[in-house]
């Protein structure tokens, strides 16, 4: 039923501290585990003890982290295969490190599920059990489809979209030269159809950079704080930091220097960026801050659009919106614990919103869960042996895309057979299916149709 | 209804592309098959074209002759121009065309099915099927004749309820100058299934006497012709000529100002018409910067003056086609001696057959050719031979034979009319095959012939020839594998214009001809032995050296899907009581009632976690 490959997934709820737990599983599971995991007593493992050590990758020896690993051998495990769990100190990064060296060693990334799946198939857990595993898969995939309309998921699958029409194209362009051979249809120029895969590639680049989990791991994100002066950005800054920091006065342009701050929000290290007040000002010194802020709204992963809820959205605040509707935003209505004054406009009615008190603290902790969930897409979903799958996921997606079309490029550049490098179009095309749902060959029969004029 | 005396296993009802497939089939495989047609005189009649194969359809014709069809046997015997098209392409998408003497070609298939044993043609008009607890036992006739009989197979074309368009004028019509059939899709419909209505249509023919050939491009066929047929050794016979002409500013003013006189753009057409077959008029409303169209002027046979002139069907009036027609370069003068028309017709979806075509409503009755919403005459026959031979190995108690998507162009085409179902026409076209590489006209015996014989269908002289070929080319392949070209004992000067300078290893044969750009008659100049290999077995070496890597490639892929391909889901199968599904996805499930999990998978909006769901499911049943 299933190919008898070794999986493996983080099986501890994500961004939470204490323990986290690696699990893996499948014929290599020891083997992999005997790679990575060093530890002092010499000779095998024995299955259903636990042994000290630390885990480091065979190929730079630097250790990431002490650990605990486990081996239960075939068939007294979950899955009745070969497991080997290994346990860290929590801290979302290196969980994450850990996994992805295990997966550098053979494993594949399981599915959502997968390991119940397996323990189904392997005859551990009966039908009963299986299908409440069912229903969670189920519930994965609606959650995955929420996620999809989620403002920064629906932007990265319109852009996928976006790459997968190029390659359409060029592919029906290839395939209508195939299958029409004596039809009077004028063919696309090779140009045409080189530059269609190229558009589509640097989208795809574009979108492997500004989607690198791996980066927002390493390096953290960045979240600015925008807004006109006083409506509170420094209040919850403090408010996020737990402690006093910027100085908080009722002056405006108080804050004239970008202030930087680290929070850890379950796990995910987030760069915090205060920014002077912006509004149209002559002071010297606070333009300076305001074109600082506005050059910082670019950069930034994500923008707090702090907004006085006790007063009505003036011009000031329009100005700020102008200098946000590219990013990526969540608005922020302080002083929910005065009397509400302000209607927001509509062109930020899409944008996820969340009603804080800097002064009662309402509100504080939604906004960093949707700060997390901003970043880390499946935080919403039971995270058993789920990791953050859809940006994983997405990555691997575009990843094996993008090679795809090089190949294509390098292959089509050398002159070679149209119907083979067809299938490099094809197999990319059934990379981002995942996303975009799958390519029929009607979609490409479509397009031939719609552009060139055939029928003898 | 009288019933009559003797009893058939096969019935097949119709005797259009499909329907001769499908009777020849079944009489081969020993059953003792009934042919019933509206008019014996227009057995294999080409409705359309005057022409067999083309991309993707030429590859369906080598399947069928590969499996022991007569359509390849057929054609190589009449035809009279033949062409390779995309010979400066690959191997995989290269394919046989021919234009084919129309008369010779249904007068000659008559012959053959007349001298078929086991199989009996009458002239009868097919009204209503005899069901009994959900299997058909026979069909009823206009004349008042019950036939028995353990299966039937339907192949009515474009007939049920035919309805012919001149403009605005229409009367029934199965075909220009046959009676429609009325009754059966009503009755199929009474039966539950779910009939929907298509349309097609076919240009004027015209009188080649009143066209001036001198001043049109000529069209020649290859130098040297090459049979479709795998038991075809050569073709002889002379060939003729087609010639190109283009419409042009005129034509489509012509067209444009009479489109209100149009059936199809009055919205007196209701049918979904095949939109790789547009009428002229369509051509110009939907590309109106085109300035000009083309069309081949094609000859209907040898002993006529009838001309086929491709791509302009239409249904405008009488004297619109003649304004058009005549409106182009080289037929100021054209007489029309059978005026284009369209053709409105009843169709059983696809999605209600099984991948044996058999239905899934009632047991024993299988529908092939148009009936299921496909155009073209090969498609017709592909289908035809299948249905046949299932339809013999149900007599004969045994599994039907499917052919797989990794198999056959006849695997796609099934698979995708039985879960894709088809809303317009369906045609086939090499886009549609994943595993192009593999599905090629030139292995079509290698991939196919075994199957034929293993039913019983591919005569045993045809497949010992087969066997042979086989075993030579085996033998070839070692030993290419063993020879050597050695750096010290070759020419270097051969060599290094080769871009083989600097050789230091030698080299086999095969590792040699892998090479781009190296062909056997670089071999020949090095080792001698190669000369005497036969063209074909080189053909086949040459292309499995040079693709395999692709073939490889895809060949993982098949391997990849065989999970899902192999796993069958029980006819009964409870998708209500099965938690963990959408209902969206369950409702499709429901409708389209997938044979297999592979079926499953390709259902447009089945998603792989429902289709995880569903393998669970069937696994846990098994275990049960
Ligand atoms: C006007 C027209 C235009 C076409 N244009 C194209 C085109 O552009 N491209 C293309 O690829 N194909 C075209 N075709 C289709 C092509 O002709 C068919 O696809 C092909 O012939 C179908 O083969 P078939 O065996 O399914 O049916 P047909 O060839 O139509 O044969 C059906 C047979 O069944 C018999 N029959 C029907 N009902 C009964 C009954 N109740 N009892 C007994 N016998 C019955 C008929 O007499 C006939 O012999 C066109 C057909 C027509 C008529």
């Amino acid at each position: 039923m299933y190919v008898r490959d070794t999986i493996a997934a983080i099986s501890t709820p994500a961004g939470e501290g204490g323990i986290g737990i690696i699990r893996v599983s499948g014929d290599r599971a020891e083997d992999i585990a005997e790679k990575i995991f060093i530890r002092n007593m010499s000779g095998g493992m024995k299955s259903h003890r636990f042994y000290y050590g630390a885990i480091a990758d065979p190929d730079e020896a630097v250790s990431l982290d002490e650990a605990m690993v486990v081996l239960m051998r075939s068939p007294k495990s979950y899955t009745r295969e070969d497991v080997v769990e290994i346990q860290c100190h929590g801290g979302y990064l290196v969980v994450r490190k850990i996994l992805d060296l295990v997966l550098k060693q053979g494993a594949r990334l399981a599915e959502p599920g997968e390991f119940t799946k397996r323990a189904f198939l392997n005859g551990r857990i009966d039908l009963v059990q299986a299908e409440a595993v069912i229903d969670v898969i189920r519930g994965k995939t609606d959650a995955a489809v929420m996620l999809a309309q989620h403002q920064r998921e629906g932007h990265l699958s319109l852009r996928i979209h976006e790459a997968r029409e190029n390659i359409v194209y060029a592919l029906a362009m290839i395939e209508a030269y195939l299958d029409f051979p004596e039809e009077d249809i004028e063919f696309a120029e090779d140009c045409e159809i080189v530059n269609s895969v190229k558009g589509a590639l640097g989208k795809i680049d574009n979108l492997i950079d500004g989607f690198d989990e791996g980066r927002v791991l390493r390096e953290g994100v960045s979240v600015l704080i925008a807004g006109k002066p006083n409506v509170g950005k420094s209040s919850l800054l403090n408010t996020l930091l737990q402690e006093k920091r910027a100085i908080v006065t009722s002056v405006p342009g108080t804050t004239r220097d970008i202030i930087e701050e680290v929070v850890n929000i379950a796990g995910l290290p987030v760069k915090m960026l205060d920014t002077a007040g912006i509004r149209q000002t002559d002071d010297v010194v606070e333009k300076e801050g305001v074109r600082l802020a506005l050059e910082k709204i670019a950069i930034a992963d994500l923008v707090l659009f702090v907004l006085d809820g006790s007063r009505v959205f003036d011009e000031a605040d329009g100005l700020i919106l102008d200098a946000v509707a590219g990013s990526n935003v969540i608005v922020v209505k302080n002083k929910s614990d005065l009397a509400p004054v302000m209607i927001i406009p509509d062109l930020l009615l899409e944008k996820p919103a969340v009603e804080i008190s800097t002064v009662t603290g309402t509100g504080i902790d939604a906004l960093k869960e949707l700060i997390f969930s901003t970043f880390i897409h499946n935080r919403a979903v039971d995270s058993r042996e789920y990791v953050v799958l859809s940006q994983a996921r997405h990555r691997d997606v575009l990843q094996k895309a993008g090679g795809c079309l090089k190949t294509f490029l390098e292959n089509f550049g050398a002159g070679m057979s149209l119907e083979i490098v067809a299938l490099d179009l094809r197999d990319a095309l059934h990379a981002l299916g995942e996303v975009t749902g799958e390519t029929t060959p009607d979609d490409i029969l479509d397009l031939i149709f719609q552009r060139f004029c055939i029928g003898k | 209804m009288v019933v009559f005396e003797k009893s058939y296993d096969v019935i097949v009802v119709g005797a259009g592309h499909a329907g001769c497939e499908a009777a020849l089939a079944a009489a081969r495989m020993g059953r003792s098959t009934l042919l019933l047609t509206i008019n014996l005189d227009a057995i294999a009649l080409m409705s359309c074209n005057p022409a067999i194969g083309g991309l993707a359809k030429g590859h369906l014709v080598r399947e069928i002759d590969a499996l022991g069809g007569e359509m390849g046997k057929n054609i190589d015997a009449t035809g009279i121009q033949f062409r390779i098209l995309n010979t400066k392409k690959g191997p995989a998408v290269r394919a046989s065309r021919a234009q084919a003497d129309k008369q010779q070609y249904r007068l000659r298939m008559k012959r053959v099915l007349e001298n078929q044993d086991n199989l009996e043609l009458k002239q009868a008009e097919v009204t209503g099927l005899s069901v009994e607890n959900g299997t058909v036992c026979g069909v009823d006739t206009k004349v008042g004749i019950r036939y028995p009989a353990k299966t039937i197979i339907l192949t009515t074309g474009t007939f049920m309820r035919g309805l012919i368009h001149v403009g605005l004028t229409n009367y029934p019509g199965g075909r220009a100058g046959d009676p429609p059939s009325i009754g059966i899709s009503d009755h199929l419909r009474e039966l539950g299934f779910e009939v929907g209505r298509l349309k097609t249509g076919t240009p004027a023919r015209l009188d080649g006497r009143t066209i001036d050939f001198d001043r049109l491009e000529v069209q020649h066929g290859d130098a040297e012709p090459t049979p479709f047929s795998f038991s075809t050794d050569r073709i002889d016979c002379a060939q003729m000529d087609c010639h190109i002409a283009y419409t042009n500013e005129k034509t489509h003013d012509i067209i444009r100002s009479a489109l209100d006189r149009s059936p199809l753009y009055g919205g007196v057409i209701q049918g979904v018409g095949p939109r790789y077959c547009p009428s002229i008029e369509d051509k110009v409303v939907r590309f109106p910067e085109k300035s000009r169209h083309q069309t081949f002027l094609e000859p209907e046979g040898r002993d006529t003056v009838e001309i086929y002139p491709s791509g302009l069907s239409t249904s405008l009036p009488i004297d619109v086609q003649y304004a058009m027609y005549r409106s182009i370069h080289g037929l100021e003068q054209v007489e029309i001696m059978r005026p284009a028309y369209a053709i409105e017709y009843d169709y059983v979806d696809p999605i209600q057959l099984h991948a044996s075509l058999e239905t899934k409503l009632i047991r024993n009755l299988y529908h092939a050719g148009q009936i299921n919403g496909t155009s073209g005459y090969e498609e017709a026959a592909a289908q035809g031979l299948m249905a046949g031979i299932n339809a013999a190995l149900r007599v004969q108690e045994k599994e039907p034979l499917v052919l797989g998507r990794n198999e056959a162009y006849i695997g796609v085409l099934i698979d995708d009319l039985v879960t894709l179902g088809a809303k317009e026409p369906y045609r086939m076209f090499t886009s549609r095959a994943e595993y192009r590489l593999l599905l090629r006209e030139d292995n079509a015996d290698l991939r196919l012939r075994d199957k034929g014989h293993v039913v019983g269908l591919l005569p045993d002289e045809d497949y010992q020839a087969f066997q042979y070929k086989r075993t030579m080319i085996g033998e070839e392949f070692e030993r290419l594998r063993f020879g050597k070209i050695s750096p010290a004992a070759s020419d270097p000067l051969f060599l290094e214009q080769l871009g083989f300078s600097g050789l230091k290893n030698s080299l086999t044969f095969e590792q040699f001809l892998r090479r781009p750009d190296i062909t056997y008659s670089h071999l020949c100049q090095i080792d001698p032995v190669s000369r005497d290999v036969p063209a074909i077995i080189r053909e086949q070496v040459e292309i499995q050296i040079k693709y395999q890597g692709y073939i490889d490639r895809q060949q993982l892929e098949v391997e990849r899907a065989a999970k899902f391909e192999g796993t069958k889901i029980p006819a009964d199968f409870d998708y209500g009581g099965l938690s963990g599904l959408s209902a969206e996805v369950r409702e499709k499930l429901v409708r389209f009632r997938p044979d297999t999990l592979g079926q499953a998978s390709r259902i447009p909006g089945v998603t792989p976690a429902a289709i995880t769901v569903l393998a669970i499911a069937i696994r846990a049943l098994g275990a049960r």
